[in-house]
């Protein structure tokens, strides 16, 4: 599938080619587009390359080609903390708090400006009161849940416009499974745009304005994220049944 | 510097891909997530042994508790043994060995944590400031307290020099684990030979008054002794409120906790290991100091220390800071304790013995927060 335009588009990456070992590519030329206030999720099964993806987009993984666009201005090359401070943040699959750190120490981790921490502090606090009211509390013994908020939180600190996730509902009780997706909606609505990697395929999507189907490192099929749902193939090959196909 | 970008993964073993073709609700890594980590150890139910089980449960949640009775229970048994007089004078020159092994352990515990480098140099740094405090004080007849800052201020720089020169360029290359320790281990016999072609091997001493003591509760303290037990706690007690409550110490506990995540949290990684090994450099610099005035200056001064820092760190959780200035102090008065019962000759062997135990009983540490490994 071609990517559209990118006229207006937040966050893109052009031909973005990445891996890890050299002559390995993992990622091959793949096009995303990003509007500002959109929820845009990428699916694919395990190993296809999401969370390389979105590794790259934040200067993680180093693209061997292509860019990767942000309010028109190219991050390749930047290291994280510098895109940190250009507005976009990153919730990693896993290790994504400071397990010795207290939940507050977390947070204040985050914040770029040590001035402002106070006040952001109690702005993530609202969303996440399970985080006030634990906030003395080291971030290692605290649930896969309690953690995933904090992780949110964290990358929220510094007022990002964009948020990148990698699976925030990765390996926890079904509880919080529903409790993660409303407060991502819930940053959203509060005009944060959102990409996200999610192994939950029918639940993201179906909250996701756009979606990007990816596998062995391709882009095999993008568009808005009911159509993705009803289409068969999609259906078919990447959300059917119990199992999840391996393509190849 | 992040031109290539799998740096950040490269220290860390991320096994992770799970067995492709389960179930997509099946949770990825069910133990690690969900599971509070601190959950070690079982109650027992019956009802009479249900008050030994809760202090054993007690017990094994809380080590530094734990420690501090086994510690308190050895005070007890040598003041038994060996009457109050000789465990309370030993503990006093327990004190300021603590003082030079936890100032010296803080930095090294931190540099292993954020760079995962064992910097075998470390104990070379403390000779290093050792020596260059006897420049000014000896040598130029400077005050010493103008040679204390003046060996913080080289040793920090020392360190820097290093994290520039060969640590930073050498990460960049994706050294090994094997080859870091390898290269440390010859950067600490460099220091030395340098430290000897230029000062020989005779002992010196700095220009303190090593002879008048003052007496309280029947305890004679060296004069300068005291002022190195001083000046250690109150320092201590600076670097544990600057871990805890500063910014750069909070940043510097969240590097050595998770590099990666320090980095996109949007913490300046770089720059915060920059002041990391100055921080380290002058603390050891310190301790040199201190282990100067309270015995004497040699080349060999910081690589016989060396070992019952490694011991504090260990002791107090690779990569704890908090818990290598607590056990820094602990070892010290062990070290001194034992003097009561062995040779003083032996008291180099109280560190490893330590070492030993401790990292067949516990390897996490004493005082280190247990975390999932
Ligand atoms: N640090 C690394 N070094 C080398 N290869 C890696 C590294 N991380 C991932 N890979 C490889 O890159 C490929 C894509 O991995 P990636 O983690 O991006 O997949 P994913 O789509 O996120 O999978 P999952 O659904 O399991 O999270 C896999 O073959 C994986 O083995
Ligand atoms: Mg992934």
């Amino acid at each position: 599938m071609s990517s559209a335009s990118k006229n207006g588009a937040l966050l893109s990456t052009e031909g973005l080619t990445a891996g890890y070992v050299p002559e390995v590519d993992i990622l091959t030329d793949v096009d995303l587009r990003v509007n500002e206030g959109e929820i845009v999720t990428v699916i694919g099964p395990n190993g296809a390359g999401k969370s390389t993806l979105i590794k790259s987009i934040f200067g993680l993984v180093a693209p061997r080609e292509g860019r990767v666009v942000l309010r028109g201005e190219d991050l390749t090359g930047l290291p994280p903390h510098s895109i940190t401070r250009r507005g976009m943040s990153y919730v990693p699959q896993l290790d994504n708090v400071f397990q010795s750190l207290t939940v507050e120490e977390n947070l204040e981790m985050g914040a770029l400006e040590s001035g402002r921490a106070k006040d952001r502090i109690r702005a993530i606090y609202e969303i996440f009161p399970r985080l006030g009211e634990r906030h003395t509390q080291a971030a290692g013994t605290m649930s896969g849940g309690e953690r995933q908020m904090l992780a949110m939180g964290r990358a929220l600190m510094p007022e990002p416009s964009v948020l990148l996730l990698d699976e925030p509902s990765a390996g926890l009780a079904p509880a919080f499974v529903e409790a993660i997706f409303e407060k991502v909606n819930e940053i959203n609505n509060a005009g944060v745009t959102i990409v996200m990697v999610e192994q939950n395929a029918r639940r993201a999507l179906g909250m996701s304005d756009r979606g990007y189907v990816l596998d062995l490192g391709s882009n095999r099929f993008e568009g808005p994220g009911r159509e993705l749902l009803d289409d068969p193939k999609v259906a078919e090959l990447y959300l059917g049944g119990t199992a999840r196909l391996d393509i190849s | 510097m992040y031109a290539d970008g799998a740096r950040f993964l490269a220290p860390r073993l991320r096994s992770k891909p799970p067995p492709v073709g389960t179930g997509r609700g099946v949770p990825e890594a069910p133990n690690e997530i969900d599971t509070p980590v601190m959950e070690a150890g079982h109650l027992t139910d019956a009802a009479p042994t249900a008050m030994r089980g809760r202090l054993e449960e007690r017990l094994r949640q809380s080590p530094a508790l734990a420690a501090s009775l086994i510690l308190i229970a050895i005070f007890i048994a040598l003041v038994i043994g060996e009457g109050l007089h000789d465990v309370l004078q030993t503990t006093v020159n327990g004190l300021s060995l603590g003082a030079i092994y936890a100032l010296g352990a803080v930095g090294l515990t931190l540099v292993y944590g954020i760079l995962k480098l064992t910097n075998f140099a470390h104990g070379d740094f403390l000779t290093f400031g050792a020596y260059m405090a006897y420049l000014v004080n000896v040598t130029w007849g400077a005050p010493l307290v103008v040679a204390v800052f003046w060996a913080m201020a080289a040793t920090a720089l020392l360190g820097l020099l290093f994290e520039r020169t060969l640590w930073g360029p050498m990460r960049r290359r994706r050294a090994g684990f094997l080859q870091l320790i390898l290269m440390s281990i010859g950067l600490a016999f460099l220091l030395r030979a340098v430290i000897q072609w230029f000062w020989g091997t005779e002992i010196r001493s700095l220009d303190v008054d090593n002879t008048s003591s003052v007496e309280f509760l029947g305890l004679r303290v060296g004069e300068t002794e005291l002022i190195v037990i001083v000046v250690g706690i109150v320092v201590i007690a600076a670097v544990g409120l600057m871990l805890r409550y500063s910014l750069l110490g909070k940043r510097m506990r969240a590097l050595s906790d998770d590099l990666d995540l320090a980095e996109t949290s949007g913490i300046d990684t770089k720059r915060v290991i920059l002041y990391t090994w100055i921080f380290s450099g002058a603390l050891a610099g310190l301790a040199g100091v201190m282990a100067a005035a309270t015995t004497n200056i040699r080349p060999e001064l910081g690589f016989e220390l060396l070992l019952p820092i490694f011991a504090a760190v260990i002791l107090g959780g690779i990569g704890d800071a908090f818990g290598a200035l607590a056990a820094g102090m602990v070892l010290g008065v062990m070290t001194e304790w034992s003097t009561l019962l062995i040779d003083a000759r032996w008291k180099v062997a109280v560190g490893f013995v330590v070492l030993v135990v401790v990292l067949i009983i516990r390897p996490q540490g004493i005082f280190g927060k247990a975390k999932a490994i």
